[in-house]
């Protein structure tokens, strides 16, 4: 009996490594720590309340946002760690099998479990503010879609120290992802961590577009919306489309491993090339998924920091239209090596280039938005202006690698690996950092230190082009991806060594934004305004942060830049206050449903991964009972009264 | 503002990655860019044409962002003029919509020419040989037809002669690069993909495999030796002289992960390559063996025939 239970635990737990008893005491202490402090200072019950059970979409925007940039983290130290094992050929650092889990959960946090997060803290913050909504479409459903990325992100942590961490890549191509070449459950936590986090993202998707379309405020037509809510909904119509073939193309692997099946097996007519097709089905658009955020970002700041109306308003709606369609027309650029024939490879090759052209249209307006116009170097501008030449290097390699013949010499080399991370990080995580400095006092209602964001940017910045410049060149030179190590003599020490100094300069950069953010925290200034940045869209009309029921009178909106038009009339003379008149405003009251539904997802998903059936029937039951549950409350919303309306606006120097 | 401090700090920095970049530039071993063979050198001339294409778009966008950002400054007393009401310019949107459709128009039909030509075979005078390739977990095995030997981990070919390269897997997906000859096709288990390279002149290429497949991925790399026509029966009279035969025991054995050497055999099962296309599946797609001639394969005629792929 102890002996079997001695087996158990030792495949269980993960062990043997010191990085892993590392995270196993950090994981412990961690959680004591935090057990600890809430109970110390009597916060359950705040938590529950303020937090676990909110369907606020700013509290939740503030939710997503966190667990980014603590996906971000751990991201990124799997990208300092895999920089380390290669500095040097030869080197003994990490093994092969656990380089290899380490670049699988690298490539899957970052793209799912960070940039996607750290995007919908974006459109919970800013759209329904910028549309002068009350709330979004399904706010019950809002929060459920939260809970379900957390739990879907929490379930892929934890393969780190049990059972182990999945291997076959962020794109997990059969049949290597297959039973027969792997066995251990690390595959099946990514399959279950995403497919849970990929409902939430389709949930979402569908929601804001709703949102969107159904609850701007009156007055405000599709051509009168702000830039940043047109990429949302453009993103939206791809997640709605995209992330069904995912879904799909993980539950059919799922079902080879879980029911041996044989879709994508070698035998019995099973076909491996159909799970790749799938997967950039949703892979390719996925990346304009995340990019076209950015974009919206980046001309919400170009505007507001050069002081000027937006340059070619029209021609970025429609480049953002047209990405959002042709993303669909170019999934084969991934495999141009996988014997399509010449002409599918012609077809895919000139469909890639041709999405350069809205993108590259996006970069001159952008520019020309800054011409004749008075440009104010803050934080938020300055991470756009690093932005344009980045992502315009980034965007040159890949119009290069579209090149099919081309991309023969370049596919799963470090030149490939140079471009996307140029654009993930030039295009993404550059927007976003952008987003938040710029949206950062709305969210927390204090003003980010200056000096501590620029030493960051810098090290950002400079770390990033020594880190992945000398990556092209490695690709010239033959160095294929996903290598944990390689031999003296074939030229790539050097570069190598570069390129990981380069990595850790950007950890340092990491590092001042956590202290700026620590700073931020005890010292911040006071936003007392709503509108430190002299905004031009309705999110800076409001207070910051704003408070839960958003506008206390819903704005009459005349044309674009909503906000800043109001400005300039009541700068007129003879402008004449219009007397307020409140009204009590609907609300949807808060629930813990979402957020124990997706505890019983995660439990199902547990089970699932170590093929205990009966756990998962009983995650399964769980989540059956709670829709259940859900679809017999009538008691939903509640009326927030005109007195507390006026009590909160007289606070905020509103009346 | 401590910038410029950093700045000059960081200048050492710069200098050392420069330099370090110039000098392994200088040992050659940027394979990609010194091609050895005609489809590496179409595919160089590719490389070429979109980088001078892309920096057409590229330098004024650096240009402008460097002169915008520096000339409209919000500072006190900046006397250059202010627009904030300007919007739009046809004139300019024309411009900016025009010239990369203009750039792709024209890297497009060189993309699609080099395209098909590259699934001929590069000189069309020049009788090919084929060769087969089977990726294992985690070593290459390469069976020569027309000879009848095989070896493992680095292969032999002459140079001046089209190798018509047929592709497959025992094992998860790879990919078959040989940079300094041509770029690469992937190996699919239950598939022969074919990918045509050839060596002008002798020399050993650095060869490996480009698609993670596990464990020891990292160790795939092999050795293309190209030989004078002469020089190469030479070689494959001396394996069939001198090396053991590979046994359908023997394959199973490779089959197997392990990281080996390399290794020489003097004959092979008949069929084998076919039977493990087989074996995988075999029925995905019909196989890509337009370009092949059945006269290559003399020995594997029948085998070939009898293969379920070309359904
Ligand atoms: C912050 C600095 C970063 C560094 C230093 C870094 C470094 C690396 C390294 C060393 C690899 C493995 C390359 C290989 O062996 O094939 C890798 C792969 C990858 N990275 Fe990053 N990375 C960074 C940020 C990001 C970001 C922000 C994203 C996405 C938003 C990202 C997405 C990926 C993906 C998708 C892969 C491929 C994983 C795979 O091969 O399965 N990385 N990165
Ligand atoms: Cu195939
Ligand atoms: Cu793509």
């Amino acid at each position: 009996m102890l002996e079997s239970i001695k087996t158990f635990a030792s495949h269980f737990f993960v062990t043997g490594d010191p990085m892993i008893y590392g995270a196993d005491a950090s994981i412990v202490l961690v959680t004591v720590a935090i057990l600890f402090v809430l109970t110390y200072f009597k916060k359950w019950r705040w938590l529950w309340d303020e937090w676990l059970t909110t369907v606020d979409h700013k509290k939740i925007g503030i939710m997503y946002a966190l667990a980014a940039i603590l996906m971000l983290f751990r991201g990124g130290v799997d990208a300092l760690l895999m920089r380390t094992q290669l500095a040097f050929p030869n080197m003994h650092f990490l093994q092969a099998e656990h380089y290899n889990q380490i670049f699988t959960t690298h490539g899957t946090i970052m793209i799912l479990f960070m940039a996607m997060p750290l995007m919908f803290a974006f459109f919970n913050i800013v759209v329904p503010l910028q549309i002068g909504a009350r709330d979004v479409a399904y706010p019950y459903l809002n929060a459920v879609s939260f809970w379900l990325f957390f739990f879907g992100a929490m379930l892929l942590n934890l393969s780190f120290v049990i059972g182990g961490s999945p291997d076959a890549g962020w794109v997990s191509y059969p049949p290597l992802s297959e039973l027969a070449f792997d066995k251990g459950p690390g595959e099946n936590f990514y399959l279950l961590s995403i497919s849970i986090s990929g409902i939430g993202s389709l949930a979402t998707g569908i929601n804001f577009m709703v949102t969107i379309l159904k609850m701007r405020a009156p007055g405000m037509k599709l051509m009168d919306m702000p830039l940043f809510t047109w990429s949302i909904l453009a993103t939206c119509i791809i997640i709605i489309f995209a992330f069904p073939v995912l879904t799909i193309a993980l539950a059919l692997l799922f079902i080879d491993r879980l029911a041996g099946a044989h879709f994508f097996t070698m035998l019995h007519g099973g076909n491996p090339m159909m799970f790749i097709n799938l997967f950039w089905m949703w892979g390719h658009p996925e990346v304009y998924i995340v990019v076209l955020p950015a974009f919206g970002i980046y001309s919400e700041v170009v505007s507001t920091f050069a002081k000027k109306r937006i340059f070619g308003y029209k021609s970025m709606v429609a480049s953002m239209m047209l990405i959002s369609i042709i993303s669909y027309f170019t999934w084969t650029h991934h495999f141009f090596t996988m014997g399509s024939g010449a002409d599918v490879n012609t077809f895919f090759a000139i469909s890639t280039m041709a999405i350069g052209v809205p993108t590259g249209v996006k970069v001159f307006n952008w520019l020309f938005t800054m011409y004749r116009g008075r440009i104010r170097l803050t934080l938020p501008m300055l991470w756009t202006i690093a932005f344009v030449p980045c992502f315009a290097i980034g965007g040159a390699t890949g119009v290069m690698l579209a090149v099919a013949p081309a991309d023969y010499q370049y596919h799963n080399s470090y030149f490939l690996i140079a471009h996307f991370h140029q654009v993930l990080i030039g295009g993404v995580v550059f927007g976003y950092f952008a987003g938040l400095y710029y949206w950062w006092p709305k969210m927390f209602g204090h003003v980010l230190n200056e000096k501590l964001g620029r030493w960051s940017f810098w090290f950002w910045n400079i770390g990033f082009y020594v880190c992945f410049m000398p990556q092209y060149a490695l690709g010239f030179m033959g160095m294929t991806r996903r290598l944990y190590t390689y031999p003296h003599g074939l030229g790539w020490s050097s570069l190598n060594l570069v390129s990981t100094i380069g990595a850790f300069m950007m950890g340092i950069g990491f590092l001042f934004q956590g202290a700026q953010i620590l700073h931020g925290i005890k010292f911040g200034k006071r936003d007392t305004t709503g509108d430190p940045w002299d905004g031009r869209t309705l999110e800076w009309s409001l207070p910051s942060p704003a408070p839960h029921y958003n506008f206390a009178t819903i704005p009459q909106i005349k044309g674009r830049d909503a906000w800043w038009t109001m400005k300039e009339e009541m700068k007129q003379p003879g402008y004449k206050k219009e007397p307020v008149h409140i009204e009590p405003i609907h609300m949807p009251k808060s629930s813990g449903r979402p957020f124990i539904m997706s505890v019983f997802f995660f439990i199902a998903g547990f089970g699932l991964t170590f093929d205990w059936i009966w756990m998962g029937v009983i995650g399964a039951i769980g989540v059956g009972i709670t829709l259940l549950a859900r679809s017999f409350e009538y008691d939903t919303d509640y009326y927030v009264p005109v007195d507390e309306i006026e009590r909160t606006e007289a606070a905020l120097g509103r009346l | 503002m401590k910038l410029r401090t950093l700045l000059s700090r960081m200048k050492w920095f710069f200098t050392v990655a420069l330099a370090t970049v110039m000098l392994t530039g200088c040992n050659g071993q940027f394979v990609v860019l010194d091609p050895k063979g005609p489809v590496g050198k179409q595919e160089l001339d590719l490389i070429i044409l979109s980088t001078v294409l892309t920096l057409i778009v590229i330098i004024p966008v650096l240009i402008m962002l460097w002169i915008f950002v520096a000339k409209y400054r919000d500072k006190p007393g900046n006397k250059a003029p202010y627009k904030p009401e300007w919007e739009d310019n046809k004139t300019l949107e024309i411009i900016w919509w025009g010239i990369p459709i203009v750039i792709i128009g024209i890297l497009g039909v060189y993309t699609a020419k080099t395209t098909f030509a590259l699934t001929k075979p590069p000189v069309q005078n020049v009788a090919p040989i084929t060769i087969q390739v089977t990726s294992l977990d985690w070593k290459w095995l390469f069976q020569y037809p027309g000879q009848k030997i095989a070896t493992v981990n680095y292969v032999e070919i002459p140079a001046g002669v089209p190798v018509n390269f047929v592709l497959t897997s025992d094992a998860p997906v790879n990919s078959f690069w040989v940079p300094q000859l041509g770029g690469q096709e992937y190996t699919m288990p239950g598939m022969a993909l074919t990918l045509w390279l050839q060596a002008d002149k002798p020399g050993s290429y650095l060869g490996m495999g480009a698609n993670f497949t596990g464990e020891g991925f990292a160790h795939m790399r092999f050795h293309v030796i190209a030989k004078p026509q002469s020089d190469f029966n030479a070689w494959v009279n001396h394996v069939k002289q001198t090396a053991p035969a590979l046994t359908k025991a023997g394959y199973q054995n490779l089959t197997q992960p392990s990281v080996t050497d390399q290794m020489s055999f003097s004959s092979y099962p008949d069929g084998l390559f076919e039977a493990t296309v087989n074996k995988n599946g075999g029925i995905y797609m019909p196989m890509q063996q337009g370009n092949m001639k059945k006269e290559d394969t003399p020995a594997d005629n029948n085998a070939m025939k009898n293969m379920k792929m070309g359904q």
